[in-house]
Parts: C-alpha cells; sequence; structure tokens
C-alpha cells in the first residue's frame, strides 16, 4: 500500500473534522484491516473510481456518531435518525472530496455517499484491494476510516 | 437577498441555511438536486444561488449550464460549494460561469467573506 494513496485520507479527515465538526481528531497507526473485519454501528462510504479504485469509509459507534452529527449540524441529536445518516454521509463526502486534491493526478471519481446503519455491522471490502484502517480519536469518541484503495490498472 | 441554497444533503442545507441566518440573510429557499434548482431559478428572481456539485439527477456543474443557458436566469450569480476541490474542477466551474467557488470543508468565515465579496 502506498502511503501517497492513504496520506490524503488522513489528511483530510483531520481537516474536515477540525472545519465542521469543532475538534481535533487525534490518528493512531494505521493498520492493514484483517478478517473477521471490524464491528460498528454506523458507516459513511464513498466509492473511488476513475485511476484509483476502492472506497474510503467511516465508521463510528453509535455514542461518537451522535456526538459528532451534534456537533457538526450545530443541534443536540440523540438517536440514529434521518440526521444523522444525512451527515454521516456527507462527512464522507467532504473527506472523499478533500482527499481528492491530493490525488489530482489519478483524476478519481467519487460515488454519491451511502449510510450504513445497523448495530456491530461490518462493512466488506474487495478481496484484491488492499484496505488500511486509520483510528482516530476525538473529544466525541473514537471512530475509524477504512481506505480501500488501488491503481487502476489502466493507469 | 434572495438566495437558493442547492445541496442533496439536508445536513449541509441546515448548516448553510444557519450560517446565513447568523450573516442577516433570511430569506433562504432551498433545493435538493440540480434539476430543482433550475427548476426553482426559473420561476423565482433569486440574487444568489448556493450550489452543490454532486448530486443525483441532475449535477451541480450541469444546473449552471443550465441556468446560463437560459437568457433570463444567465446572470444569476452562482456559486459552487463544493467537496470538488481539484484547481481542474475549479477551472472547469469558472470556465461554465460560476461566479465564486467555495471548498468543502468551509469555515462561516469563508462564506462570509465569498458574500462580501459580491457587494
Amino acid at each position: 500500500m502506498r502511503a501517497e494513496l492513504i496520506n490524503p485520507f488522513l489528511k483530510a479527515t483531520m481537516s474536515t473534522f477540525q472545519t465542521m465538526v469543532n475538534t481535533n481528531p487525534t490518528p493512531s497507526a494505521p493498520f492493514v484491516k484483517a478478517e473477521p473485519s471490524l464491528a460498528h454501528d454506523v458507516s459513511g462510504i464513498i466509492g473511488l473510481s476513475g485511476g484509483a479504485k476502492g472506497a474510503v469509509i467511516i465508521s463510528f459507534p453509535t455514542k461518537t456518531a451522535l456526538a459528532t452529527v451534534s456537533s457538526f449540524i450545530g443541534l443536540n441529536v440523540t438517536q440514529i435518525d434521518a440526521d444523522v445518516t444525512d451527515a454521516v454521509g456527507e462527512l464522507a463526502n467532504i473527506i472523499a472530496g478533500a482527499a481528492k486534491a491530493d490525488l489530482a493526478g489519478l483524476n478519481v471519481t467519487i460515488s454519491l455517499p451511502s449510510v450504513v446503519i445497523g448495530s456491530n455491522h461490518k462493512v466488506t471490502t474487495p478481496k484484491d484491494i488492499p484496505s488500511i484502517v486509520i483510528p482516530f480519536t476525538c473529544t466525541h469518541g473514537d471512530f475509524v476510516v477504512e481506505v480501500c484503495i488501488a491503481l487502476s490498472e489502466a493507469k | 437577498m434572495k438566495i437558493l441554497l442547492v445541496d442533496d444533503s439536508s445536513t449541509m442545507r441546515r448548516i448553510q441555511k444557519n450560517t446565513l441566518s447568523a450573516l442577516g440573510f433570511t430569506e433562504v429557499d432551498e433545493a435538493e438536486d440540480g434539476q430543482d434548482a433550475v427548476a426553482k431559478v426559473s420561476k423565482t428572481h433569486y440574487d444568489l444561488v448556493l450550489m452543490d456539485w454532486n448530486m443525483p439527477n441532475m449535477t451541480g456543474i450541469e444546473a449552471l449550464k443550465a441556468i446560463r443557458a437560459n437568457p433570463e436566469t444567465a446572470k444569476v450569480p452562482v456559486i459552487m460549494v463544493t467537496s470538488e476541490s481539484e484547481k481542474t474542477r475549479i477551472l472547469e466551474a469558472i470556465q461554465s460561469g460560476a461566479t465564486n467557488y467555495i471548498v468543502k470543508p468551509f469555515t462561516p468565515d469563508v462564506l462570509k467573506e465569498k458574500l462580501d465579496a459580491m457587494k
């Protein structure tokens, strides 16, 4: 896994949370995702295509999701609802979009966001694409950003 | 100033609406995608459109081009507010007639700065 493919997502996550969620997340050492995959409660997923393929996934425990979204939208949310779903999708979208700027030479296209809600769900990524998990800690709790990315064969 | 907020994310519409309200702009309508935006701009006079790029049905850049192609709406100021941050995208938007460009993530100060620049 090339660091130059991962670092843009780490940088974009920190920038997005600092600017729009009013918290300064601290990353821990990234690691290669192993099976069985991590379990989460709320995940925002953006597909990547073009010069690089894969997905970026931001996943939260429920408590962290609620605190993060409350700060993001400026309204106290106490349960997982349509607002939380939309906000997590938008966070994933902003992070992927910001990371794209540092992957500009690859002409990456990002999909519209999908959001998965469900206690202890697991997000499976393609086995042929390496997947790196970046854990973060912030004032709202812990969360992870998973970057599953590889250069497209045409590149 | 009458403003149209265009974003498929209700979260971003809420955040921008709150920011605009804090800045004293309370006459704000919302559209959920490019199609909705083009329809609303053709029916109502807006002093400004804040337009997302990636949306279902019709993207923001397609909506911008449609607004510019209609002589009755061609001069409506449109600021793109988007996570599309590459220089090529910004250039594409400006060449398509965008009045200005805000990259997500952004602070309320950035939105204020862009609005001040229009005065």
